[in-house]
C-alpha cells in the first residue's frame, strides 16, 4: 500500500494577525557574544526587538537586559525557553501588567526661541519633565515615568518643531519579592 | 607539569587527553600549527587522524560519538578550514550528538581586519552550536576545554566549538590548570529530578487507556533508557513505534515493535499513531518528518511527551501532560507507579494491521534496493554497525535493517546530510574496530565526500561500502514524480564513475 504523504511545505491555516508586545527580562553573563546569541533566536522567530536596554549587573561578572519585543503571541512561550537554554543565559523572565515597575526617559530637542518658551516648560512641567539644556533657539527636555505617560509626552510636545528625540526603552524590575 | 614550559596549544591538548578523548579528526593550516605542534611534543594517548576535507573530520567525529556515545575533537585551521566545518556541526547540532570543534584563528590583535584566512567562526557557527566560546586568555584554556567536554556531553548533548586564536595558543600558560568549571547559566544536574505531580499526572492518563503507543526517540537512547523502555512496554502490553533516531533503543524484532513512524515509516505504525489513544513520547522532539500536519497529529489521543529539552515542550505538538528530565530517570520512576493496561484487543488489530500492509517489494523484475538491504540484514544477521548516507536507500535500509540495540544504527535525521554515511562509518570502525561496519550510501550522496576513501585506506579500515547505484538522486526524483508531473530536473547522475 503507498501512504498518503504528508509534507510540512504547505503553509498552515493563516492565524488571526495579532502582534502583541512583551517585556523580557534577562539575567546574563557578562561575556562578548551575549547579545548575539540572544537577538539570534528573536530573529530566527520572526520576532522584531522594538527596544533593548543592557548594562552591568550589581556583580559585573553579570549583565542586565531588558527587551521589548513585538510578535505573534503564540510563540512567545517558546522564545523564553530557547532564551533561557542559552549557556550563558541565568535567566529570563516576562513581566507584564501589574507585577513589575515598567519604566523609561525620552529626551527631545526643541526649536525653541524665547517667545515659545514659556509653553514648552508648561508643557513640560506637567510631565515632571526637566529642561538639561537651554540655548537662545532650542532645548532639550526630559521626562520619565511609565511608557504611557512618556508617550503623551512626546506627543503633547510635537507640536512644537522637534529636531531629534531619544527614548531609552524600557527598563523592568519585578515588585515584591519577585526576582527580575 | 612545569608551567614555565608549556604553552597554550600544549595545555589544550594535555586537557583534551585528561578528559579521555580517544581520537582528534582534523586538517592542518597556518592558523592552527601551534596547536598541531602540541600533539608532537605533548604525551598523550589520543590518536590523530588525518583527514582529505575538514567536513568529513566532522562526520568522522560524529559516527565515532553515534557509536560510543562519547566525544570525539575536531580540530581544524582558520578560514577556509573553519569554514568546511559548518555542514557537519548543522548536521551534529541537529541530532543531539556531542563533540568537541577547535578552529585554529588569526592572531588577537588582527581579529575584524580581514587579516588572512580570518573568518568570524564564533559568529557564524552560534546558530548551530550548543556553545562556543573564543579564547582572549591563554589561562583559560583548560577551563574551557572542560566546560565544553561538559556542555557538549551533558543535557541535551551537542558541538561546542572553541576558536583558538594564534597568539593565544602560542603564549606561555602561567594558570591554574585544574581551574573549575564556571557555568552559573547551565544546569544540567537537574535533570534527573523528575517532578512528582508530573508523574503521577502521566500515571492517571495511562490508566484508562486501551490503546496506548509508545513512541521512542533518541533521547530515550542518549539517556541509555532501553531497558526501562522495555520494562514499560511490557508492563503495559504497549507497542512500541520509534523515530529514525530512534532505531534499536526497542528492539524492532520484539513483537511489540511497530517499526520507524512518519513519512517513510510503516504503514502499520502510522495506522496505529492516528487510531491510538494514548501518545508516550520517550525522548522524540515530534519532528515535522513524523507529525505531517501538526493539528491533525494524534488527534484521538491523550499525549504524554518525555524529553530533557524544556524548549521541546509544545513546539511541534502541545501534550496534555509533559515531564521534563532524563528520560531513564523519567522512566524509572514512571514505571513504579504503572499497571498493566487491557490493550489485548488493540494489540490483535495491530497485529491484524502487520499482516495486511507489510513492508515489502517486488522480487521480480531487476533487482530491487529494497531486496538488497533486506540480504544485507539476513547476511549480518542485524548485527553490523549501518551507517546511512541521505536519500531513498537511507529511508529503504531504515525499512528493512531492523536494529535490536542501540547505537548501532548511524544516520543524519533532522539535517539530511548528503556525504555523511562513508566517513561517519569512518569514525564508527575507529570507535568499534572489532564491529563489522557497513556504510550504506547512494551514488550521489557518495561522490560528496568519497575523498575519504583515502583515509580510510591508509588506516586500512574493514569497511563495506554498499554504493545503490540509481544513477540518479533518487529521493529527489520521487519527489518530482510525486509532486512535479514527473519533470526530472537535475536528477540524473550521467557519468558516474565505476564505484567497483
Ligand atoms: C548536501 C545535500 N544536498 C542536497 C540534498 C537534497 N537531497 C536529498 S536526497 C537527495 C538524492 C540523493 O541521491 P543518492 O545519494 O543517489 O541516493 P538515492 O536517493 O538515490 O538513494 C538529494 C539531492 C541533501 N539532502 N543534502
Amino acid at each position: 500500500m503507498t501512504i498518503g504523504i504528508t509534507t510540512t511545505d504547505k503553509q498552515p491555516p493563516p492565524k488571526p494577525d495579532i502582534i502583541n508586545m512583551h517585556t523580557l527580562s534577562m539575567y546574563v553573563s557578562n561575556k562578548p557574544g551575549v547579545l548575539m546569541r540572544i537577538c539570534q533566536v528573536f530573529a530566527r522567530r520572526g520576532y522584531n526587538i522594538d527596544s533593548l536596554v543592557v548594562s552591568n549587573g550589581r556583580d559585573a561578572q553579570f549583565s542586565r537586559m531588558t527587551i521589548g519585543i513585538s510578535g505573534a503571541p503564540d510563540g512567545l512561550d517558546q522564545i523564553i525557553k530557547q532564551v533561557n537554554k542559552l549557556i550563558d543565559v541565568i535567566h529570563c523572565y516576562e513581566h507584564a501588567g501589574q507585577d513589575a515597575v515598567v519604566r523609561e526617559m525620552v529626551m527631545i530637542k526643541i526649536v525653541c526661541g524665547p517667545e515659545q518658551r514659556p509653553e514648552v516648560l508648561q508643557v513640560v512641567d506637567h510631565f515632571g519633565g526637566k529642561t538639561v539644556d537651554l540655548t537662545n533657539s532650542s532645548l532639550i527636555a526630559m521626562v520619565h515615568g511609565a511608557s504611557d505617560k512618556v508617550d503623551a509626552a512626546v506627543r503633547m510636545l510635537g507640536k512644537f518643531e522637534i529636531i531629534e528625540t531619544v527614548r531609552t526603552g524600557k527598563v523592568v524590575m519585578a515588585r515584591g519579592e519577585q526576582p527580575t | 607539569m612545569n608551567h614555565d614550559t608549556i604553552d597554550g596549544a600544549q595545555a589544550l591538548i594535555k586537557t583534551l587527553d585528561q578528559l579521555g578523548i580517544e581520537y582528534i579528526f582534523g586538517y592542518s593550516g597556518g592558523a592552527a600549527i601551534p596547536i598541531f605542534d602540541a600533539l608532537e611534543t605533548v604525551e598523550t594517548r589520543m590518536k590523530f587522524i588525518l583527514v582529505r576535507h575538514e567536513q568529513g573530520a566532522v562526520h568522522m567525529a560524529d559516527g565515532y560519538a553515534r557509536a560510543t556515545g562519547k566525544p570525539a575533537a575536531v580540530l581544524v585551521t582558520s578560514g577556509p578550514g573553519a569554514g568546511n566545518t559548518i555542514t557537519g556541526i548543522m548536521t551534529a547540532h541537529m541530532d543531539s550528538v556531542p563533540m568537541i570543534v577547535i578552529c585554529g584563528q588569526q592572531v588577537t590583535w588582527m581579529l575584524g581586519k580581514d587579516a588572512f584566512q580570518e573568518a568570524d567562526i564564533f559568529g557564524i557557527t552560534m546558530p548551530v552550536v550548543k556553545h562556543n566560546y573564543l579564547v582572549k586568555n591563554t589561562n583559560d584554556l583548560p577551563r574551557i576545554a572542560r566546560e565544553a567536554y561538559h556542555i557538549a556531553t551533558t543535557g541535551r548533548p551537542g558541538p561546542v566549538l572553541i576558536d583558538v586564536p594564534k597568539d593565544i595558543s602560542q603564549s606561555p600558560f602561567t594558570g591554574d590548570f585544574d581551574a573549575e568549571i564556571d557555568l552559573p547559566g547551565y544546569h544540567p544536574e537537574l535533570d534527573h529530578d523528575i517532578d512528582a505531580d508530573a508523574i503521577d499526572a502521566a500515571v492517571e492518563l495511562i490508566k484508562g487507556s486501551r490503546r496506548p503507543l509508545i513512541l521512542a526517540g533518541h533521547g530515550a537512547m542518549i539517556a541509555r533508557a532501553d531497558r526501562e523502555l522495555m520494562e514499560l512496554a511490557q508492563t503495559l502490553g504497549c507497542p512500541v513505534t520509534s523515530t529514525l533516531l530512534g532505531k534499536g533503543v526497542f528492539p524492532e524484532t520484539h513483537p511489540l515493535a511497530l517499526g520507524m513512524l512518519g513519512m517513510h515509516g510503516t504503514a502499520y505504525a502510522n495506522k496505529a499513531i492516528v487510531e491510538c489513544d494514548l501518545i508516550l513520547n520517550v525522548g522524540s522532539r515530534f519532528d515535522d518528518r513524523i507529525i505531517g500536519k501538526a493539528h491533525l497529529f494524534g488527534r484521538n489521543a491523550r499525549i504524554v511527551h518525555i524529553d530533557i529539552d524544556p524548549a521541546e515542550m509544545g513546539k511541534m505538538i502541545v501534550p496534555h501532560v509533559q515531564v521534563i528530565g532524563d528520560a531513564k530517570a523519567a522512566l524509572q520512576a514512571l514505571n513504579r507507579k504503572i499497571a498493566p493496561l487491557d490493550s489485548a484487543e488493540w494489540l490483535e488489530h495491530l497485529d491484524g494491521y502487520k499482516k495486511k500492509y507489510p513492508l515489502g517489494y517486488r522480487k521480480q523484475g531487476g533487482l530491487r534496493m529494497q531486496h538488497v538491504l533486506d540480504e544485507l540484514y539476513k547476511f549480518t544477521g542485524g548485527k553490523a554497525i549501518v551507517t546511512t548516507d541521505v536519500g531513498q536507500h537511507q529511508m529503504w535500509a531504515a525499512q528493512f535493517y531492523l536494529n535490536d540495540e542501540s547505537y548501532k544504527w548511524i544516520t543524519s535525521g533532522g539535517a539530511g546530510t548528503m556525504g555523511f554515511g562513508f566517513p561517519a562509518a569512518i569514525g564508527a570502525q575507529l570507535a568499534c574496530p572489532d564491529e563489522d561496519v557497513v556504510a550504506v550510501v547512494g551514488d550521489g550522496g557518495f561522490q560528496m565526500t568519497l575523498f575519504e576513501l583515502a583515509t580510510a585506506v591508509i588506516h586500512k579500515l574493514p569497511i563495506k561500502i554498499l554504493v545503490l547505484n540509481n544513477h540518479y538522486l533518487g529521493m529527489v526524483r520521487q519527489w518530482q514524480e510525486l509532486f512535479f508531473d514527473d519533470r526530472e530536473s537535475g536528477v540524473d547522475l550521467l557519468g558516474n564513475p565505476d564505484f567497483v
